[in-house]
């Protein structure tokens, strides 16, 4: 009784869970990326390569390739999805090389009954599906941080990234929130850092002279270590400087926290957010309700994780962390 | 019975575009239908619009280096004045044909280097469309968009219009007295001269002809994206310029073919997909298209070799 019990128990579970394994072990899923020429595209690819093989090899999905287009544009991207239509693939996970210029094409592969999901560079296409970041909360986060380690607040050094794009007009206004939000926090200067520690260096040090004492330096990422070192070279006490998970910013930040004690926090989207879009498409073809706006987790390394974050990162690299299939169904639950 | 030049000068075009077909149909059967016709080639009607504008302006011995960024710019007009207020946008566009026009003249009188003058213009046209679309965005007319996207019966929209383009700019170009004279300036400026008829006009119209088939690129683009991008089809200055040579069009002498031209035009994105489908890593594509240009440049270079020793037998 008690065998005949726990055989039916485990036809039920395989009953459960087989039809779930066979739903998608016939699809396949492309990833149409639209650039690789920088390291944080490089770990992408990479992340990907590392997370769908298994996959592939496990039969979750029977097939998941890459490709990029020989050139960042958008004409060359929207040719290589109209290609992947043809070659027949079930899902299309897409980096996009701009959020409108693909549509049309986006537009055929849903008319071919083919699930486009854009992560990064996203898409406005309405059939398909968004895994955003929430570039505003990025930097408003910066300065709920700062709150908590300075109560007394003081005066910020802003740098910002690259003018006139989207994603700098983004993360200020998100630090602007952050500021109303933190009153006892002021912004005194503003600089463009262009993401570039050379160019953040160049920038804070051409400001500083100009500056009060400052308290905190904001950031939008690959432009912290840069700051560091302007002010490293004055006499002035070294603010928290909010770092953005490149490589050599963390390696300056375990310097200074052996040395001295010093303490702040990373902030940044890993690049293995190509594998969170994998699982959302896999979710998605395996017939699973997934809402159309999904947002990207941030990777926050702190003052206890910073030693693990930069043991996994390579030289001149970004931190990186890759999703599981759990991390997909969390983030999907949680935009519902 | 002899081949005739202009005979031999297409066949090249013909025959590459047909093997790259077949490779294409051999590694993916399903692009054999309607809408695999159609999914191949649609993107390639504003690159071959695009082509012929770049073939006028070469027909008259100059080099459009701005082809690119008007595109561009006239795609982000569609998407935003064309759609919103047409009158104003027809206006704009008109305004942009004119200036083509304008660029034709001044070139001309003060003997500048079209390279140059271009050049400098793909800026300006880059500029504005900038200006004009910040962000990416803008909607598609509804009728570019209608006709981009309907299904003719039988034969794809994307092979109807290459054919419509092909007989017509054909016939513009080839048959017309218009068309002869912008050839005939290309190949001898001065006999032209001589026999009366005004350069400033000839060269005015190719240049406003060319911002002419331009402007239907930009629109056309517009139509299959829905929506634009102020660098939506940078590409497109290097892509006419290989598509006009590739199609047996010289860069000297008023030597042109409209319909190599357009076949140019396919087999420059066919052959895209065909290196796609060839699973090519990205890294080597580039190499590999510049591969299948240089042999079929080769191969016309030797037809045009042994051509010449019969001649001359």
């Amino acid at each position: 009784m008690n065998t005949r019990t726990m055989l039916l128990a485990s036809a039920t579970i395989l009953a459960v869970a087989m039809p779930a394994l066979a739903e998608t072990s016939d699809k396949t899923i492309a990833l149409s990326n639209n650039y690789a020429g920088n390291s944080w595209r490089q770990a992408m690819l990479t992340s990907w390569e590392t997370i769908t093989g298994p996959a592939v090899a496990d039969g979750t999905v029977a097939g998941a390739d890459a490709f990029t287009t020989a050139e960042n544009q958008a004409t060359e991207q929207a040719a290589q999805i109209q290609n992947m239509i043809l070659q027949g693939y079930n899902a299309i996970v897409l980096n996009a090389a701009s959020p409108t210029a693909l549509n049309g094409a986006v537009k055929e592969a849903c008319d071919a009954g083919i699930t486009v999901v854009s992560f990064d560079g996203i898409v406005t296409e309405p059939c398909a599906w968004r895994i955003a970041v929430n570039f505003k909360e990025m930097g408003r986060s910066q300065v709920e941080y700062l709150a908590g380690v300075l109560p007394e607040g003081g005066n910020l050094l802003e740098i910002r990234g690259l003018a006139g794009v989207f994603v700098d007009d983004e993360i200020s206004a998100g630090i602007a929130e952050g500021v109303a939000q933190f009153p006892q926090f002021k912004i005194v200067g503003s600089v463009h850092g262009d993401w570039a520690q050379d160019v953040a260096q160049k920038a804070v040090a051409g400001i500083l002279p100009s500056l009060p004492e400052i308290a905190g330096v904001v950031t939008q990422g690959g432009d912290g270590y840069g700051a560091a070192q302007a002010i490293a070279a004055t006499d002035r006490p070294m603010p928290v400087i909010v770092m953005g998970n490149r490589e050599d910013e963390l390696k300056w930040w375990k310097e200074q926290k052996d040395a001295n004690g010093y303490a702040t926090m990373s902030v940044s989207i890993a690049p293995g957010v190509s594998t969170l879009a994998f699982w959302v498409a896999q979710q998605i073809l395996d017939g699973n309700e997934v809402p159309k706006d999904l947002t990207v987790p941030f990777l926050r390394i702190d003052q206890d994780t910073l030693e693990d974050n930069l043991a996994n990162t390579q030289a001149g690299g970004v931190a990186n962390v890759e999703y599981s299939q759990a991390d997909a169904i969390a983030v999907i639950d949680a935009a519902k | 019975m002899r081949i005739s030049t202009d005979m031999l000068r297409i066949a090249v075009p013909v025959a590459s575009l047909l093997l790259l077909l077949a490779g294409v149909f051999y590694l993916q059967p399903r692009a054999m239908s309607y809408n695999g016709l159609n999914l191949l080639f649609n993107l390639a009607v504003p690159i071959a619009l695009a082509t012929i504008a770049q073939m006028l302006i070469m027909a008259v011995n100059d080099l459009d280096l701005s082809m690119g960024t008007f595109v561009s710019f006239v795609a982000c007009v569609a998407a935003t004045y064309l759609h919103d207020t047409p009158i104003l946008g027809v206006l704009v566009l008109l305004g942009a044909i004119a200036t083509y026009a304008a660029l034709g003249v001044i070139i001309y009188l003060r003997d500048l280097p079209s390279i140059v003058v271009t050049l400098g213009m793909s800026f300006v046209w880059g500029g504005l469309a900038v200006l004009i679309l910040p962000a990416p965005g803008g909607t598609a007319p509804e009728w570019a968009r209608a006709v981009m996207i309907s299904k003719p019966p039988l034969v794809p929209m994307a092979i109807i219009a290459s054919v419509l383009l092909a007989v017509f700019a054909h016939l513009l170009i080839m048959r017309s007295s218009l068309g002869v004279l912008i050839r005939g300036v290309g190949g001898n400026q001065r006999s032209v001269q001589r026999a009366g008829w005004s350069v400033i006009a000839a060269r005015a119209s190719a240049y406003a002809l060319a911002a002419c088939f331009a402007v239907a690129a930009g629109i056309c683009l517009v139509g299959l994206t829905t929506s634009a991008d102020a660098n939506i089809a940078l590409r497109y200055t290097l892509l006419s310029i290989a598509g006009v040579i590739l199609g047996g069009g010289e860069f000297t002498g008023g030597r042109i073919s409209p319909v190599g031209a357009v076949i140019g035009a396919l087999t420059l994105t066919l052959a895209g997909s065909f290196l796609s489908f060839l699973r090519i890593s990205p890294d080597w594509q580039i190499g590999a298209q510049g591969g299948i240009l240089i042999i079929v440049l080769a191969v016309r270079l030797l037809l045009n070799r042994l051509e010449s020793k019969g001649g001359a037998r």
